[in-house]
């Protein structure tokens, strides 16, 4: 698979929210403004390549060569949460616009799962250092995209006229049900 | 028992508090995947319920979440290992979602809520509740999708070297509506679990009505 093909497949085709349901919570609960889903995207994406580069050296250069590949759970979350506690310091003293857009988000995704997820399936599926990028890359903008979507869908919705009982989750789940097929038909 | 009852119908994690919602679909195409998920997340919550309500005095306050996710992914870890020794098959199918459970939204959420503030009694009952109500929203979640996506039910396969026998049924033997493959697609996970809520809300409205 050439490097290119990589990209499209984790940002379309396996897209992480419609087809491995990583970081549904925040997709649910979060994307209801364009804004605020902007945001939380591009917070994922960030935390996301640095925590992915972070974990693969560790797994590869300390792990694999110690015998100790069992720790990788427990080592990537310590990883990702310093990672988040790292970029919300950084981007408050120096990016004082950015923190006004991300600054909601960041402390949430600590315990996002598209990001351990990621970092896991980076180390399951044997990547190279290059691979790895792309496909993280590809990960976090398949989410920023899917989620800014969806927003723009919902904010339709509110003004449409939904039996009582499909109001909120249900009729969320519904339309993703309805993203999720025309992903899979349409670029696979 | 009523806080039995309460995790399984008041605070079903799955219908009514919505959480971990990965899982809930990603393991679901089969009726085994789902009850065995149902049954590591039950297990896991057991286990750092009942530690975390021992150690509740200890733990200074500002540091209660680093040590409560430490102690929840080292548990996760070795149901981990278990699982690979002794049914490697369902360890393949679980995939990465074994893991994930250490980020799962619903052990750290009970160990923060209800296991640091109540007695081991009772958070050791908490766990129980909550464990059964949601392994039981993914039994039937697993149940509807493979049904309708695959007419069949899977009782035990990827088990089987654990058991020592297969058991898997046919639903329907002569029909032509089903498999409806589209169930066993992620679009049919999501259309189950939003059409399963919305059909929970419905009962949840009448009965109100009623009263």
């Amino acid at each position: 698979m050439t490097l290119f093909q990589l990209f499209i497949t984790s940002m379309l085709t396996e897209n992480i929210i419609l087809t491995k349901f990583l970081g549904i919570c925040p997709f649910i609960g979060t994307s209801k403004r364009e804004t605020s889903a902007l945001g939380m995207g591009v917070s994922v994406t960030i935390v996301m390549v640095l925590s992915s580069i972070i974990t693969y050296l560790i797994y590869n250069y300390v792990l694999i060569p110690t015998n100790t590949t069992y720790l990788r759970t427990l080592l990537f979350i310590l990883v990702i949460s310093s990672m988040v506690q790292m970029s919300e310091v950084i981007i408050k003293n120096h990016f004082p616009k950015l923190n006004q857009l991300l600054g909601l988000y960041l402390p949430l995704i600590a315990t996002n799962c598209a990001i351990l997820g990621t970092t896991l399936l980076n180390v399951n599926n044997d990547y190279t250092f290059i691979q790895m990028l792309v496909f993280t890359l590809g990960s976090g903008l398949g989410f920023t995209l899917i989620i800014y979507i969806f927003s723009t869908i919902r904010e339709r919705m509110e003004f449409a006229r939904i039996p009582k009982c499909f109001r909120g989750a249900p009729i969320a789940l519904i339309t993703a049900s309805i993203m999720a097929l025309v992903f899979s038909r349409y670029f696979g | 028992m009523k806080t039995i009852k309460n995790g399984i119908f008041n605070e079903n994690p799955t219908f009514i508090l919505m959480l971990g919602l990965c899982p809930t679909l990603a393991v679901t195409t089969t009726f085994e995947g789902a009850y065995i998920m149902g049954l590591c997340v039950l297990i896991v919550l057991l286990i750092t319920n009942f530690i975390v309500s021992i150690i509740k005095n200890i733990v200074p306050d500002n540091v209660r979440t680093p040590v409560y996710i430490l102690l929840i992914t080292t548990s996760v870890t070795a149901l981990e290992l278990i699982l690979k020794k002794y049914v490697p098959a369902l360890h393949e199918t679980l995939g990465i979602y074994l893991p994930l459970i250490a980020v799962n939204c619903i052990v750290l959420g009970r160990a923060l809520s209800v296991a640091s503030v109540s007695s081991v009694k009772k958070s050791v009952l908490d766990a129980i509740g909550i464990g059964l109500g949601f392994a039981l929203s993914l039994m039937l979640i697993g149940l509807v999708r493979e049904v309708l996506g695959s007419n069949m039910i899977t009782v035990m396969d990827g088990i089987s070297s654990f058991t020592g026998y297969r058991a898997v049924y046919q639903v329907l033997p002569n029909t032509k509506i089903l498999p409806i493959t589209v169930f066993r697609e992620p679009a049919g996970a999501f259309l189950t679990l939003g059409l399963l809520l919305a059909f929970f809300n419905f009962l949840k409205d009448r009965r109100s009505d009623v009263k």
